[in-house]
C-alpha cells in the first residue's frame, strides 16, 4: 500500500471536520513525535470508523488516519522503530490494527527509495506474532497484510493461514497466500478439511482453492 | 426491555452470561476496572488488564451483540500496595482510549492516606480528560465512607452531575441525592441491595439520576439482576417508560457526558456481528485457539 493511494482513498471518505482534524493532527505529530500518543487514540472519534471500499484487506477510515499519522513521525532508524512499537504495545485494539496496517505503507515508502528512508527488515515481526497469537479476527487479518506475509517465516505463515481458516477470516483479506502456499500448507489444509468433514462441520470455501475437492 | 448495565465485570464472566444477558435485553454495558480477587503486585499486571478492557473484552462482547465500554482506574484496594502506585502515572495514556467512558472505580476501601491520594489524583485526571467518574463506596463503614467521598468530590471541583456514587443503600442515598451526584445501586443476590428494596427506594426518591447495575463479578452475583429490577418495577406499578428511564436513558445520559459513548452497533463496524451468529466460525474459532 502506497502513501499516495491511501491518502487518495481516505480523502474521499473524510468529512470536512474529519479532514481538518487530521490536517491539524499531522502538523502536531510532525512537530512533536510524542503528540501521536494523544491523537492516535482519538482518530476514530474524529474521523470515523467505516470501511474504505476498494482498498484490499479491509482498511477502515481510522486505520488509514492512523497510518498517515505514523508516516508523519519526524523520526528515523531505531527511534522510529521504538515509537511504533510503543504505539502498538500501549494501543487499544483499533490502534494496534492501525499500526499493523501502517507497516506496509512504511515499507513501500522506504522501497520507493528517495534515499531518505531505510527499510525496517524484520524489526516488526514480533508485533505480527503478537497479533496473530490473539483471537481477535480484526488483528489477525491486519497482521497478515503485505508486511506480515513477506516477513513471517514459512512455519509461522502456514500456521497463520490455518488460523484464518479456523477463525473465519476470508483468505482474500490477507496477503501472500497465492505466492506462499506450499506442499506443507496444502497438507495442513487438507487435514483440516478432513477433520471438519468427519465432524459434520462446514469447510470454508477457501480451502477448496488449494485442496482437491473430495467430490471432484 | 432495553437494558444498559452501567457496572459489570465481564472479564470474570462466561460466554453463557453474555448470551443470557443479550436474551434478557442487555444491549450495552460499562465494565469498570477493579480488582480480580487475587491482589496484583506489579504495574505490568494492570497494563495487561487495561489492554483487555480496551481490546479483547469489547471484541468478545461484540460477538454476542453487546456494546462494551469501560471505566479505568487504580482501584482503592490496590492503591494501598506501593508496588502498584505507578499505575497512576500510566493511566492518562489509557484514559484517552476510545472505549473509555469514565474514570473508575475510584473511592475508598479502608479509607487510608494512600486511598486519599489515589482518589484525589484520579478525580483531577477526570477533569483533565473531560471524563465522568464512577465512585465505589466502601462495604465496611459505608455511611461515613460515603460522606467522606462526597467531601472529596466537592473539594476536587468536578461538577457533581459528572459523578456517580455507587453501591448505595437506604442509609446513603439521601446525602448523594442532595449532593447533585448520580446515584447507583448494585443489585446482588443477597447482600448490597435487592430488587424489592430498590423499588422502594425508587418510590421514595424518584427515578431521576438513578442507575441500577448488577455489578456482577467473580463473587456471588447475577448479571440478570438489571432485568429482574425492571420486572420488579413493573410489578410494583411503575410504567414501561419509568423502566426505560432507569435501565437505559439514565446510564446513556450519564456516560454520554464522556463524548465517547457509541451505541451505533455491537462493534466498531469492522466486524459483521451477524456473521458471528450464523456462520459459527468466529465463535468456534475463538474457542479453538
Amino acid at each position: 500500500m502506497t502513501l499516495e493511494k491511501l491518502t487518495a482513498a481516505l480523502a474521499a471518505r473524510l468529512t470536512d471536520e474529519g479532514a481538518a482534524w487530521l490536517a491539524k493532527a499531522r502538523v502536531q505529530v510532525s512537530r512533536d513525535p510524542a503528540a501521536i500518543h494523544v491523537v492516535s487514540p482519538a482518530a476514530g472519534r474524529h474521523c470515523g470508523r467505516g470501511r474504505i471500499e476498494g482498498l484490499r484487506g479491509g482498511w477502515t477510515v481510522d486505520d488509514a488516519v492512523r497510518a498517515l499519522l505514523i508516516a508523519e513521525l519526524p523520526l528515523g532508524g531505531a527511534a522510529l522503530t521504538e515509537a511504533i512499537e510503543e504505539l502498538y504495545w500501549h494501543g487499544d485494539a483499533a490502534e494496534k490494527r492501525g499500526v499493523l496496517r501502517a507497516l506496509s505503507v512504511l515499507e513501500s515508502r522506504a522501497e520507493a527509495g528517495d534515499g531518505s528512508r531505510e527499510g525496517f527488515g524484520d524489526a516488526f515481526v514480533p508485533l505480527v506474532h503478537d497479533a496473530v497469537r490473539t483471537n481477535d479476527t480484526r488483528l489477525i487479518a491486519a497482521a497478515l497484510g503485505p508486511y506480515g506475509a513477506r516477513h513471517l517465516d514459512a512455519a509461522a505463515y502456514r500456521q497463520a493461514v490455518l488460523k484464518c481458516l479456523f477463525t473465519g477470516i476470508p483468505l482474500a483479506d490477507i496477503s501472500g497466500v497465492e505466492d506462499r502456499v506450499d506442499d506443507e500448507l496444502v497438507r495442513m489444509m487438507s487435514e483440516f478439511a478432513q477433520e471438519r468433514i468427519s465432524a459434520g462441520r462446514v469447510v470454508p470455501d477457501d480451502v477448496w482453492r488449494f485442496v482437491p475437492s473430495p467430490e471432484a | 426491555m432495553r437494558i444498559f448495565d452501567p457496572h459489570i465485570h465481564m472479564t470474570s464472566r462466561t460466554t453463557d452470561d453474555y448470551e443470557a444477558m443479550r436474551r434478557a435485553g442487555v444491549q450495552a454495558i460499562v465494565e469498570p476496572a477493579f480488582w480480580l480477587g487475587q491482589p496484583r503486585t506489579s504495574v505490568g499486571s494492570f497494563v495487561d488488564y487495561f489492554a483487555g478492557l480496551v481490546g479483547w473484552e469489547p471484541f468478545r462482547a461484540g460477538q454476542f451483540g453487546i456494546r462494551h465500554h469501560c471505566a479505568l482506574a487504580l482501584n482503592p484496594k490496590e492503591a494501598n500496595d506501593p508496588r502498584c502506585a505507578g499505575v497512576l502515572d500510566l493511566l492518562p495514556r489509557y484514559l484517552a482510549k476510545d472505549g473509555v467512558v469514565a474514570v473508575g472505580e475510584v473511592g475508598y476501601d479502608s479509607m487510608t492516606p494512600e486511598e486519599d491520594e489515589a482518589f484525589a489524583r484520579q478525580l483531577q485526571m477526570a477533569i483533565e480528560q473531560d471524563l465522568p467518574v464512577l465512585v465505589h463506596t466502601p462495604h465496611r463503614d459505608k455511611k461515613a465512607g460515603t460522606l467522606r467521598t462526597l467531601d472529596v468530590v466537592r473539594e476536587s471541583g468536578i461538577a457533581p452531575e459528572r459523578v456517580v456514587v455507587d453501591h448505595l443503600n437506604e442509609l446513603t442515598v439521601r446525602p448523594v441525592l442532595e449532593s447533585g451526584c448520580w446515584m447507583a445501586f448494585s443489585i446482588y443476590p443477597d447482600t448490597k441491595m435487592d430488587e424489592e428494596r430498590m423499588v422502594r427506594i425508587l418510590r421514595e426518591y424518584g427515578t431521576e439520576r438513578m442507575l441500577v447495575n448488577s455489578a456482577a463479578d467473580w463473587g456471588r452475583s447475577d448479571p440478570l439482576k438489571t432485568r429482574a429490577t425492571g420486572e420488579a418495577m413493573l410489578a410494583a406499578g411503575f410504567g414501561e417508560d419509568d423502566v426505560d428511564l432507569v435501565l437505559w436513558r439514565n446510564p446513556v445520559a450519564f456516560f454520554a457526558q464522556s463524548g465517547r459513548l457509541d451505541l451505533t452497533g455491537p462493534d466498531d463496524g469492522a466486524v459483521d456481528a451477524t456473521a458471528t451468529f450464523e456462520g459459527n466460525s468466529i465463535l468456534r474459532g475463538a474457542r479453538a485457539g
